[in-house]
């Protein structure tokens, strides 16, 4: 299907307008931070949207786990077309998705020559789980790892992303960027 | 808009049962997103109304969570009824709270009919929601949702 192929196209352009905007204006060093946090920015405007459009004909949710369930399957199904294929949690207030073919970097090679480019790809997705899971009342912090496995196998799917979310019951404002 | 006086009375026999007094939006946070009242003169006592029935509201999602599965519903129901005025809630997902004020004498205004007052406010705030040029936290400007209100409102006489 064509359509879906539109968001990821906008998505890589959007990175790319982002990078090239602030290189254009010199200080390469702070500027990663900045590129990273405005692309979370907008991921988290976006989310808080989304989740409202997508919950208006749900019941409401029982508890955080109930919540990080709906957000691994229902929103990743309407967002990636996917499911999350993996959720860990240590109960105390961490969780861990794993997606093993993310949507937003399937256009990568594999193997692990682009690996430290793939943080920038990510900074919009953690925004849009953030937007999600902050008006649906948890405040979080959500980074994200990449593992890009090498295909050693021609049927392995090639990238693996885990999306770590800590969320603390008392109101944790701490900076995502430092997290890239 | 103004009507004549004549057209007036019976437009208001006919549609005075379908319509609320008050509608508010009301933040997680709390504080109004959004309210409006007819007549005017009396905004003052709609926001005492609406604010004293936001712990009737934080009473029943409270009960909500400790009850069974099957109760998650987003419309509360009544909240309580001053002698003048019954007072309907409903949330959100995202703790978003709508309450409608409606006249007591209005008998004939049914439950089901309340619900889908309610379905309205919440399309419409969604679609607020998803503008772009609205910034969450914000009191909602939007002239859809204005006008979308106005209908569910008795005229003012």
């Amino acid at each position: 299907m064509a359509d879906d192929v539109l968001f990821e196209f906008l998505h890589m352009e959007m990175v790319s307008h982002i990078y090239k905007d602030q290189a254009s204006r010199g200080e390469m060093e702070k500027d990663r931070a900045t590129c990273v946090s405005t692309l979370e920015g907008m991921g988290f405007r976006v989310g808080q949207g989304l989740i409202e459009r997508f919950t208006k004909d749900s019941p409401s949710f029982k508890d955080d786990l109930d919540v990080m369930k709906f957000i691994c399957k229902d929103f990743w199904i309407n967002v990636f077309r996917k499911q999350i294929d993996n959720l860990r949690t240590n109960h105390q207030g961490t969780y861990v998705l794993q997606d093993n073919k993310f949507a937003l970097l399937t256009q990568f090679s594999n193997g692990k020559q682009y690996l430290e480019e793939a943080p920038k790809y990510l900074a919009y997705s953690c925004g849009l789980v953030r937007g999600a899971l902050s008006n649906l009342g948890m405040d979080c912090v959500v980074t994200a790892e990449v593992s890009l496995m090498p295909s050693c196998e021609s049927l392995l799917s090639s990238s693996s992303s885990s999306f770590i979310i800590y969320h603390h019951t008392t109101p944790n404002i701490t900076d995502t960027t430092e997290m890239f | 808009m103004e009507h004549t006086q004549s057209r007036d009375a019976c437009w208001h026999s006919r549609h005075h049962s379908k319509m609320a007094v008050c509608i508010a939006v009301i933040a997680k946070e709390n504080y109004p997103l959004y309210i409006r009242s007819v007549p005017v003169q009396n905004e003052l006592k709609f926001h005492y109304t609406v604010h004293t029935s936001l712990d009737v509201v934080e009473e029943k999602i409270s009960a909500v969570g400790k009850a069974m599965a099957d109760q998650r519903e987003l419309y509360l129901g009544l909240l309580y009824p001053t002698e003048d005025y019954k007072v309907y809630g409903y949330v959100t997902n995202s703790k978003v709270k709508f309450v409608i004020v409606v006249d007591s004498s209005n008998t004939s205004l049914r439950d089901n009919e309340i619900r889908s007052m309610f379905r309205k406010l919440h399309n419409s705030f969604t679609d607020v929601m998803c503008n772009p040029f609205y910034n969450p936290g914000d009191t909602i400007q939007s002239k859809a949702f204005d006008s979308m209100v106005s209908a569910m409102m008795v005229q003012a006489s």
